[in-house]
């Protein structure tokens, strides 16, 4: 516990909880509509959107601002957890789709008999869970496996996961690929036999959200006050002498980049039944370079700024995008820009120089050693 | 100073005697505990080295000068696996054949190496350093699991200790001065228990006593460690060579007492004359 977070860290992890468990479901179910006090579904939603985002930004840093492996390909593991839950959410619709069949209507509208190979077993929740997890872990596994091992590393590796989730999209926009082409999957009907829009529905994915959000955060924290923490920073900082010192960081590297991705999968699959859509576009490059700003925003190897960078960036896209839809991605730049050139430890380099604030919130030091 | 040496037990690999260390897998029966044979090493058609042939004694102190780009740090590339050789071969002991090795399998059969520029962990704080380096299983599980035991701590301290960096344990060890750093990865290295020591210009942006204590602990060091030691500084040398290698364009020109390298006439030629 006390390795983890410092009082203050609990006290405002204890509070966030709070707010997610408590102070959301009273106000979204037991408050009235019509009470000033009532909090609609938008925000419901809204909010359990951005945790999976903080959920991506999380993973993210872990890989970036620990091992200094910049990722621009983490949206595709995003979007992996997404289309397996998503094939699941399709099976849950039954008949109830518009062409009253057993197959989803995309497959009907293509004349489809039966299911392609790989939607199989997608009936039971069990194997989507199962998919989740290691569809985007393999991806990842393999193909950090070969990046690592030929040493590719800085802007190459950026380049190149910017190349594989540019592929992928092209892949899953084609009809033929099965994943119903650059509609994806939507019309969800049920999760699990509950129906999937009620407002507890609603507020049991946004709570399970939530707590994967909390356990994701303690989890990466363990993991960066542990000696393979310290072994990341090291990597990041001279992986030659971590090499010389009989560490074979190929090995670290494959595994934290693959531990990102699962935890970037999950993330995609709580973010498909909130937002009740998943189509190719979240594998656009332009998606994954945005995972990064969030986690430039806030601060990279913090953790708790990546959590930060997420809300603020994509609070002030909402914001935007309904005010003045098209200047958002100028605002974005522009955020990019500015945080690049005067805040280069993120928003919690600022934090830290407030009263108060502990001296250390991003070291991965750990008590005393001598 | 050399007698708190003599007392970190867990430095000395194989005992006082050098005549025979065979621990870990190393096989140095014949005395010999690094052994390079015809190795070439290319870039561009340029040739980096050109059939180096070097044996290196068990607990020998062997001191490598030549001119800039005579081969010296690219033999040290080849020997700890930076750099694969396009011919000849390498081997660690009797047994061990450092081509078929990655850089990582080199430092924990027991090579251990120290870089031209200093090359340390600068925001990992100075004892966090030394945690890392210290010689432990150091595969990703094992890693991820570990918790320092007191006796780890112990010999964190310990060699904090005789690097004087006790006072800096818990500071940055970016925050260290250049000298501080090279003594940092001196450390670093000792700690990992390596059978044979490459320095890569150690004394580089020491100050006079800094030098001096270096020299004492490298003399220390040898008997219980082999130490292939590269520098450019003469009177550092001077001090701890007993026998010296030139190297000039790749390959080995001169080996044998200072005095006799030093007045060899085509060493004098290419680097002390000029």
């Amino acid at each position: 516990m006390s390795r983890l977070y410092g009082a203050r860290g609990w006290a405002i992890l204890g509070a966030c909880s709070l707010v997610v468990f408590v102070v959301f479901p009273l106000l979204n179910l037991a408050v009235p509509p019509e009470h000033p006090l009532h909090l609609s579904a938008f925000w419901v939603t809204l909010a359990g959107k951005i945790m999976c985002y903080a959920m991506v930004a999380v993973a993210m840093d872990l890989v970036w601002g620990y091992a200094g492996i910049l990722s621009l390909g983490h949206g595709l593991f995003f979007a992996l957890g997404g289309y397996a839950m998503g094939m699941y959410l399709m099976r849950q619709i039954g008949r109830e789709g518009q062409y009253q069949s057993d197959m989803p209507d995309f497959m009907v509208f293509l004349d489809w008999k039966e299911f392609p190979w790989h939607w199989w077993m997608t009936d039971q929740f069990w194997w989507a869970l199962l998919l989740i997890v290691a569809v985007p872990g393999l991806l990842a596994l393999v193909f950090g496996y070969f990046a690592f091992r030929s040493r590719v590393k800085g802007v190459y590796f950026s380049i190149i996961t910017q190349a594989l989730t540019f592929a992928a999209m092209l892949l899953f926009f084609r009809n033929a690929t099965g994943f119903g082409g650059n509609n994806g999957f939507t019309d969800f009907k049920r999760i699990l036999g509950f129906p999937i829009t009620t407002p507890e529905t609603r507020m049991a994915l946004f709570a399970i959200t939530g707590a994967a959000l909390i356990g994701t955060l303690l989890l990466a924290r363990w993991i960066v006050t542990s000696k393979l923490g310290r072994v990341l920073a090291a990597i990041r900082d001279a992986e030659p002498r971590v090499m010389f010192c009989g560490y074979d960081t190929m090995h670290y590297k494959v595994a934290i980049f693959t531990l990102s991705a699962v935890l970037a999968g999950i993330a995609g699959a709580l973010y498909v039944p909130q937002v009740g859509i998943i189509n190719p576009s979240e594998m656009s490059p332009a998606n994954s370079i945005e995972i990064a700003i969030w986690v430039a925003v806030g601060g990279r190897g913090t953790l708790a700024g990546a959590i930060l960078g997420a809300g603020l960036v994509n609070g002030a896209k909402s914001y935007f995008t309904v005010a003045f839809p098209e200047y958002w991605l100028f605002a974005l730049g522009a955020i990019f820009i500015l945080v690049t050139l005067f805040l280069p430890r993120g928003v919690m380099g600022l934090l830290e120089h407030l009263p108060g604030a502990s001296r250390h919130p991003s070291s991965t030091r750990r008590g005393k050693t001598a | 100073m050399s007698a708190a040496v003599h007392a970190q037990s867990g430095f000395g690999a194989g005992g006082g005697s050098a005549a025979h260390v065979a621990t870990g897998g190393l096989d140095t029966t014949h005395g010999v505990v690094l052994y390079l044979d015809g190795i070439t090493v290319s870039f561009d058609g340029f040739k980096a080295l050109n059939k180096l042939s070097l044996s290196i004694d068990v607990g020998e102190l062997r001191c490598v000068i030549g001119p800039n780009g005579a081969g010296k740090t690219t033999m040290m590339d080849v020997i700890t696996g930076r750099t694969r050789a396009d011919s000849g071969t390498a081997y660690f002991g009797q047994t061990i054949d450092l081509a078929n090795l990655s850089e990582a399998e080199i430092a924990q059969a027991g090579i251990g190496r120290k870089f031209q520029m200093p090359t340390i962990f600068e925001r990992l704080t100075v004892a966090e350093n030394v945690e890392l380096a210290m010689k432990a299983d150091k595969r990703v599980r094992r890693t991820l699991f570990h918790r320092l035991s007191s006796e780890e701590r112990d010999r964190i301290a310990e060699s904090l200790r005789l690097m004087r960096l006790e006072a800096a344990a818990d500071r940055p060890a970016g925050l260290l001065s250049h000298g501080e750093k090279q003594w940092l990865e001196i450390g670093m290295l000792l700690v990992q228990e390596p059978k044979l020591l490459l320095l890569d210009e150690p004394v580089a942006g020491m100050s006079d006593a800094e030098t001096e204590r270096t020299a004492e602990l490298f003399l220390s060091l040898a008997g219980k460690h082999s130490l292939v030691v590269v520098e450019h500084d003469m009177a550092f040398i001077g001090k701890i060579a007993r026998k010296v290698t030139v190297l000039h364009e790749g390959s080995v020109l001169a080996e044998g007492p200072m005095q006799q390298v030093q007045n060899d006439p085509r060493v004098i030629e290419v680097y002390l004359g000029r």
